[in-house]
């Protein structure tokens, strides 16, 4: 049986509520300033929203249940979606599908995180019962061992270098220059990238994100809904997400997109060339080449190869991560899987935080989360375009 | 071989004791109970013969529930490894670096575990076992696969270990066939110095020359049912004791209805079970305090109960209702200690070959053999310990069925 195809399905107001190192704030304050924001930036009433998808590491003990009352709405659709960098992706499928089925007409999808100064221990030391049994206490402190894990295999596997990952890191730092919102705007070059101070071996500081507060929003409503009110939308042409794919694959090799990419293009009815940009989920740069392979915007186990031949800036041939990314913006939690998403609609939409992509038309998005144990399980993409 | 620790300058402050995360779901803290008699097991699916890693509550192939906790070949392939420079554990960011690895075993899980630093890059072979870190919870830890001997080559894994080597002893009842085994097998070890305990110092004994010859012992008046002795005891050396072995005892042979009053049995309650509680409190709280006192910090603390706490042998019933009231209170003294890092090991032997056993039938466990195996208890960091065939004999049926066992030993106590 054939999907349906995502038809009709408009995206609004991409917002980010600007990220901090540390707050005071809650979530639930961060959740609610991108509400505020997507309401200032469409001229909406809060009851003109009738669906919401939410997503959040720290809103604990609430849920996207006990927001509804915190804000004061009265919503027909809801949704959690506890996703981390796959939420983006994710909370934009189900939005699509509640409108499209017309039950909800518009939905506002926010992900929001508050970072004090003990926060992220306290979210690696119970992220999950598979981590709290079999990680944490072995040290890690949280992902870094996992994904140190996983560069070390690749790096062996595929001859990728460090300065593959480098180059990765070095443009997206370019392209954060000048990204007024971006928390790390100190200039970067490979030299600095590769001298960094170790934080378990192969990650270097500059492969690692940084956590801090900070909340990303848009809104899913039809196309027709969109021109009514005069809003600036893009087209969601195609979208997949898969969870704990080859759960027997040794070390994390692929993830869901391996299974899901001819999908993917097949619906959207493009392909990686005609792509403008991707923005791809950074939190460590052998993820980012895992979805470049992936994707197929290179044969698998070429990604190496695919880095030293292109360049990723957004003047590059192959723009990554236009505003800078996680890694240079921050990880503002569950936001972190909003990111891209929000930066993709701002390229179409040319209103971006930092520089524009020239001409761009298409641009991919991919998501990825929770490293439940020692690989991510969620994985998800989508492809937009200008309408 | 450990290295020697080197000597602490006094004027600097002690380092507080912490402890890896603590918290297990309680299906993974089934791993901690094999832990603890050494074994490294995991979870196999009875249906369908997978073995699950990290350790759920249904087999992760066909749902069975059915999953028994099963003996690991420990072979394994390490695929990756990292060395952490950085963590935000409190307890591992003043160990850094910290070296781990992701190794696939031969039954199929892929597990993450501490790895030796002699293990070479991958790909590599390795050996997989189960210890108990410092927080008392068990933890995988992979070894070269070349190597027979144990952890003590890697000083980073010396903490999952209690080794005796230049460590200093405390041996409550010196005088015992069991206590200069102790003593004998405790200098052998490389303990550093070893206090002997004599509740009456100045009876002569059968032994007596070659124990106290040793120059590593020092004889200190111990008298477990004098509770202002113990005290000053503890507050004279408690400051010191690296490792405390309780194997002090009064040992009777009776049961209820020929013992004739509660006189035998108060005796064996003021030294099995008080003794232990008067020790604890004289010397728990200063082991406690040196929980992490660099490389000779406090480490362990041995009780040598009897596997008759497990269940009660009527011949010797009074005897057993002791050591099951000190087990009981040995359980809380691990309580107390863990956040110190100090292991609580119970020891479990089966009779000894001693004169109140004499009229048991053998196998007997000998005292030498109960003294190697407390030692090597120690070295390999296990927390309960049954030594001898006896022991390891009445665990098996008490796990597979506590009320049966009961009855076998009462119609035991009729025939014997």
């Amino acid at each position: 049986m054939t999907r349906h195809g995502y038809e009709g399905v408009a995206l609004a107001a991409p917002v980010t509520v600007p990220y901090r190192r540390y707050s005071t704030h809650d979530a639930h304050w961060w959740i609610a300033r991108a509400l505020a924001a997507l309401l200032k930036d469409t001229g909406l009433q809060k009851d003109d929203i009738d669906g919401l998808g939410i997503s959040s590491f720290t809103l604990g003990p609430d849920t996207a249940v006990g927001l509804t009352q915190h804000l004061g709405m009265s919503l027909r659709w809801l949704d959690h979606v506890p996703m981390g960098g796959a939420s983006g992706v994710v909370c934009l499928r189900r939005a699509a599908r509640a409108v499209q089925a017309g039950d909800a007409e518009i939905v506002a999808c926010i992900a929001g995180d508050t970072n004090h100064v003990d926060t992220f221990r306290r979210t690696l030391s119970t992220f999950s019962r598979f981590a709290q049994d079999a990680v944490y206490p072995y040290g890690s402190g949280g992902p870094n061992a996992s994904f140190a894990f996983i560069t070390d295999w690749w790096m062996r596997q595929f001859g990728v270098e460090r300065e593959d990952f480098g180059k990765l890191c070095v443009a997206q730092r370019r392209n954060a220059m000048d990204n007024p919102h971006a928390l790390l705007r100190k200039p970067l070059d490979l030299d600095q990238y590769l001298g960094a101070r170790v934080i378990a071996e192969p990650l270097h500081l500059f492969d690692c994100v940084m956590p801090c507060a900070g909340a990303d929003g848009y809104l899913v409503m039809t196309a027709e809904r969109a021109e009514s009110l005069g809003l600036d939308s893009v087209r969601l042409l195609g979208a997949i997400e898969r969870h704990n794919a080859f759960p027997d694959d040794p070390v994390q090799m692929r993830g869901g997109w391996a299974l899901d990419r001819d999908e993917l293009w097949g619906q959207s009815g493009v392909g990686p060339g005609n792509m403008d940009f991707f923005q791809a989920y950074d939190d460590y740069p052998v993820i980012t080449l895992m979805q470049i392979e992936e994707l197929g915007f290179c044969p698998s186990g070429e990604g190496a190869a695919f880095v030293r031949e292109h360049e990723f800036a957004y003047d590059g041939d192959c723009p990554l991560n236009t505003c800078g990314g996680q890694l240079s913006m921050g990880q503002a939690g569950a936001a972190g899987g909003f990111l891209g998403l929000v930066e993709a609609m701002r390229q179409l939409l040319r209103r971006p935080l930092g520089r524009q992509v020239a001409d761009a038309t298409h641009g991919a998005v991919s998501g990825f989360g929770m490293i439940n144990y020692d690989r991510g399980l969620c994985s998800a993409a989508a492809v937009l375009a200008r309408p | 071989m450990r290295a020697r620790p080197r000597l602490k300058n006094p004027i600097l402050r002690t380092r507080q004791p912490l402890t890896p995360p603590m918290p297990r779901s309680r299906t993974a803290l089934g791993l901690t109970a094999q832990a603890a008699e050494g074994r490294f097991a995991l979870q196999r699916c009875e249906s369908c013969g997978r073995v699950q890693y990290p350790p759920v509550d249904s087999c992760r192939g066909c749902l069975s529930e059915e999953l028994l906790w099963t003996p690991m070949s420990g072979r394994g392939e390490l695929l990756a490894h990292t060395t952490l420079h950085h963590s935000n554990d409190p307890f591992y960011r003043e160990r850094l670096p910290w070296r781990l690895g992701l190794t696939r075993l031969e039954e199929g899980p892929v597990v993450v575990a501490h790895l030796h630093r002699d293990c070479p890059p991958p790909p590599a072979a390795v050996r997989v076992t189960a210890k108990l870190d410092k927080a008392g919870r068990g933890v995988l830890v992979a070894l070269p696969a070349d190597e027979l001997g144990d952890m003590s080559t890697d000083p980073r894994h010396g903490e999952f270990s209690c080794d005796p080597e230049h460590r200093k002893v405390l041996v409550t009842d010196g005088k015992s066939r069991v206590g200069q085994a102790l003593v004998r097998e405790l200098a052998a070890a490389g303990a550093s110095v070893i206090w002997v305990g004599q509740a009456e110092p100045w009876k002569k004994y059968e032994g007596q020359d070659a124990v106290e010859k040793l120059p590593q012992v020092t004889v200190v008046p111990l008298d477990l049912t004098d509770e202002r002795g113990v005290k000053r005891i503890g507050a004279e050396i408690g400051g010191r004791v690296d490792i405390l072995i309780n194997n002090a005892e009064v040992h009777r042979t009776q049961g209820i209805a020929d013992s004739g009053g509660a006189e035998l049995a108060r005796r064996e309650m003021e030294v099995n079970y008080l003794g232990l509680l008067r020790l604890a409190q004289a010397f728990g709280p200063a082991m406690r305090a040196r929980g992490a006192d660099g490389g000779a910090s406090a480490t362990a603390w041995v009780n040598v109960l009897s596997v008759y706490a497990l269940s009660n042998y009527p011949p010797q019933g009074t005897y057993s209702a002791s050591k099951a009231a000190a087990l009981s209170l040995s359980q809380c003294l691990r309580a107390e200690m863990q956040d110190a890092g100090i292991r609580v090991v119970n020891v479990f032997p089966g009779p000894i070959d001693e004169e109140w056993n004499q009229p048991l039938p053998p196998p007997k466990l000998a005292p030498e053999r109960l003294a190697r195996d407390i030692v090597r208890g120690l070295r390999d960091g296990v927390e309960d310990l049954f030594p001898g065939d006896v022991a390891r004999e009445w665990l098996g049926r008490w796990k597979d069925n506590p009320k049966v066992l009961e009855r076998e030993l009462a119609l035991e106590s009729r025939t014997a």
